[in-house]
C-alpha cells in the first residue's frame, strides 16, 4: 500500500467519524460521545495531512496552529449560553474566511502564467472564493446584529434588490472573465472584495429575529465552500465533510422556515417587521383591556394548580432567568404541582437554543415538551406561564388571516384555564406584531424584568 | 475507458448529500443548536486544505501569509466548534442531579 493510499484511508476514517458524530446526535445520551468521535476524526485528518509528505513550512504552520487553538478554545469556554448564536456565527465566519483564503492561495499555485486553468478546478476555486467570502462577511454582520453592535432592525433602502442582483451578476461575470482569460491576481482580489461587500449587503436588510435562519444558511454555505475547496485540492474528505454540513444546514434552514410558516425567500428578501410595525398596530394595545397583576396573586395561582406549563421565550434568555425559573419549578414540584416546559421550535435565537439554556439550568430534558406534544396538553393545564415569549403564543397566527404571522404554528396557551404573561412592557415583540392573547379575559400580565419577576414569584411561593 | 476524476468526485458529493439529509433528519429539535455548532466544527475540515496550501513550496511571501491566516482561521473554527459543542452537550441531563445551588 502506498503512502497516498494510507492517507486516503485515514481520511476515510475521518469521514466515518463525522457521520457517526451526526448520527449520535439523535439522542442527548449519545450526543456527547458523538462529538468526541468527531473531534477525534478531525485530529486524524490533521495528523494525516502532515504525514502525507510534501508539506513544507511545517514549523510555521504548527506555530500558527498552536497560537490560534487556545484563542478558539478560550472563546468557546468564555461565551455565555445566551450568546451562543453569535458565537456560532463567528466560528462559521472564520471557517468561510479560511475557505476563501485557501482558494486565493491555491489560485496562485494552479494558475499557469500563460493559458487557462482547467475548467473544473477553476470553477471550484471561484466558487470556494465567492461562497467563502460571502459567508465570512455575512456571518460577521449576523454576529454584529445579534451582539447588537449593528441595529437588529432591517436596514433597507430603495432599489436594494436591484443593487444586490447587479452585484451578484457582476461577480459571476468577473469569475467567468478570470476563468476564460487573464489569470490576474488583481481580478481575483476584486472578486473576493466584491463577495465581501455582497455578504454585508445581503445580511444587513434581514431583521434580528430572522438571524437564526440566516446563520443556519451561512453554515450551509461555509460547508459548500469547504466542499468546493475539496474539488480544488482533489480531497474527498473535504468534499464529503463540506457537503454533510451543506446538506444539514439546508435541511435545518428549511425546518426553521416551516416552523415560522415562511419561505426562505420571504426571510431573505421580505425585511420582516417593516410594514407591520405601523402605529395602528400598537394603538389598540395601549393598555385598554389588559389586566395587570402582582407576584403574590400569581404565586397563589401557581401553588394551588395541578398542572403548570412554562412557556419560555427569548425574554427569559435575555434576562438570564433560566436558573430562577428552575428554582421556581422546584418549589412548585415540592408542593405537588405537575410542571413541564413547552418549547416552540424557534424559541430563543436559534432552533433548540431554549433547550440548551434550560439544560444549562439543570432542567431534565424529559420535562421539556416539543410543540406537537405540548399542544394537546394545554386544555388540561391550569396555568400557562409565558415568560418573555410573544409571537410564538400569538393566537392571530391561527385565526387572523390578515396577520403577518398567520399560519405559523404556535403554542396554544390560550386553551389553558388561565394564562400568566411575564413581560417587560406592552411594547410589541421583536417582530413588532400585535398580540390579542394579552387582551384575552383569561390572561393576566405581570410586568417587569423576567428574572426579577420570577425571583419575586419564587419568594412568594415560598411564603405561602 | 476510465472515469474521469471529476465524475468520481461528483459521485462522492451527491452521495454525501443523501447521507447528510438522512442522518440530520433523525436529530430531534431539542438538539438543533448543538447540531448547528457541531456541523460548524465539521466544516473546519477546511483546515486540512489550509495546511496543504500553506505547505506548498516556492510561494510568494504574501501568498504564504494568506495561507497561514487561513490555517489560523481554520484552527479557531475547529477547536472553538468542538469545544463549544462539547460544553453544550454536557448540560443535557436525563435525571435531576443533586442540587448544587442549595
Amino acid at each position: 500500500m502506498s503512502r497516498a493510499d494510507a492517507i486516503a484511508l485515514a481520511y476515510l476514517a475521518t469521514i466515518v467519524a463525522f457521520i457517526l458524530a451526526l448520527r449520535f446526535l439523535s439522542s442527548p445520551k449519545t450526543a456527547p460521545i458523538g462529538n468526541r468521535i468527531g473531534a477525534l476524526g478531525m485530529a486524524i485528518a490533521i495528523a494525516a495531512t502532515f504525514a502525507r509528505g510534501g508539506v513544507h513550512n511545517v514549523w510555521s504552520i504548527l506555530i500558527v496552529m498552536l497560537v490560534s487553538a487556545p484563542i478558539g478554545a478560550f472563546a468557546a469556554r468564555a461565551v455565555k449560553m445566551t450568546a451562543m448564536p453569535q458565537m456560532v456565527a463567528l466560528f462559521n465566519g472564520v471557517g468561510g474566511g479560511a475557505a476563501a483564503l485557501v482558494a486565493l492561495s491555491d489560485f496562485h499555485e494552479v494558475a499557469p502564467e500563460p493559458g487557462r486553468i482547467k475548467a473544473d478546478v477553476g470553477i471550484a476555486i471561484m466558487l470556494s472564493a465567492l461562497i467563502g467570502a460571502v459567508s465570512f462577511a455575512g456571518s460577521l454582520v449576523a454576529f454584529g446584529k445579534l451582539q447588537e453592535l449593528v441595529s437588529g432592525r432591517p436596514i433597507v433602502y430603495p432599489g436594494q434588490k436591484v443593487v444586490n442582483g447587479a452585484l451578484i451578476a457582476g461577480l459571476v461575470a468577473l469569475a467567468i472573465v478570470v476563468l476564460a482569460g487573464p489569470q490576474r491576481q488583481a481580478l481575483v482580489l476584486a472578486l473576493l472584495g466584491g463577495a465581501l461587500v455582497f455578504g454585508v449587503l445581503f445580511v444587513l436588510p434581514i431583521g434580528g429575529a430572522d438571524m437564526p435562519v440566516v446563520i443556519s444558511l451561512l453554515n450551509a454555505l461555509t460547508g459548500l465552500a469547504a466542499a468546493a475547496t475539496g474539488f480544488v485540492l482533489h480531497e474527498n474528505v473535504l468534499i464529503v465533510s463540506g457537503m454533510l454540513v451543506g446538506a444539514s444546514g439546508t435541511l435545518l434552514t428549511m425546518l426553521m422556515g416551516r416552523a415560522m410558516n415562511r419561505s426562505l425567500a420571504n426571510v431573505l428578501f421580505g425585511a420582516f417587521g417593516q410594514i407591520v410595525a405601523g402605529p395602528a398596530a400598537v394603538a389598540d394595545t395601549d393598555g385598554a383591556g389588559v389586566r395587570s397583576t402582582t407576584p403574590d396573586d400569581v404565586a397563589v395561582m401557581l401553588a394551588y394548580a395541578k398542572r403548570v406549563v412554562i412557556v419560555p421565550g427569548y425574554g427569559l434568555a435575555v434576562a438570564q432567568a433560566q436558573h430562577d425559573v428552575r428554582s421556581l419549578a422546584d418549589l412548585l414540584e415540592a408542593r405537588g404541582v405537575d410542571v413541564s416546559y413547552a418549547i416552540h421550535p424557534v424559541a430563543g435565537r436559534m432552533p433548540g437554543h431554549m433547550n440548551v439554556l434550560l439544560a444549562e439550568a439543570n432542567v431534565p430534558y424529559p420535562q421539556l415538551k416539543e410543540m406537537d406534544d405540548a399542544n394537546p396538553e394545554f386544555p388540561r393545564t391550569d396555568v400557562a406561564l409565558v415568560i418573555g415569549a410573544n409571537d410564538v403564543v400569538n393566537p392571530d397566527a391561527r385565526s387572523n388571516t390578515g396577520s403577518p404571522i398567520y399560519g405559523m404554528p404556535i403554542l396554544n396557551v390560550d386553551q389553558a384555564r388561565q394564562v400568566v404573561v411575564l413581560k417587560r412592557s406592552m411594547n410589541p415583540g421583536f417582530a413588532g406584531i400585535e398580540n390579542p392573547l394579552f387582551l384575552n379575559p383569561k390572561t393576566v400580565m405581570l410586568f417587569g424584568d423576567a428574572k426579577d419577576s420570577v425571583e419575586k414569584l419564587a419568594a412568594s411561593v415560598k411564603n405561602l | 475507458m476510465r472515469t474521469s476524476l471529476i465524475i468520481i468526485e461528483v459521485t462522492v458529493l451527491v452521495l454525501a448529500i443523501f447521507v447528510g439529509f438522512e442522518v440530520i433528519s433523525k436529530v430531534p429539535t431539542m438538539l438543533h443548536t448543538p447540531l448547528m455548532s457541531g456541523t460548524n466544527a465539521i466544516h473546519g475540515i477546511v483546515l486540512v486544505g489550509a495546511i496543504i496550501v500553506a505547505g506548498l513550496p516556492h510561494q510568494a511571501t504574501w501568498i504564504r501569509i494568506v495561507a497561514l491566516v487561513a490555517v489560523a482561521l481554520g484552527t479557531m473554527n475547529v477547536v472553538g466548534g468542538f469545544v463549544v459543542t462539547d460544553r453544550m452537550l454536557a448540560m443535557f441531563k436525563g435525571r435531576r442531579r443533586p442540587d448544587e445551588q442549595g
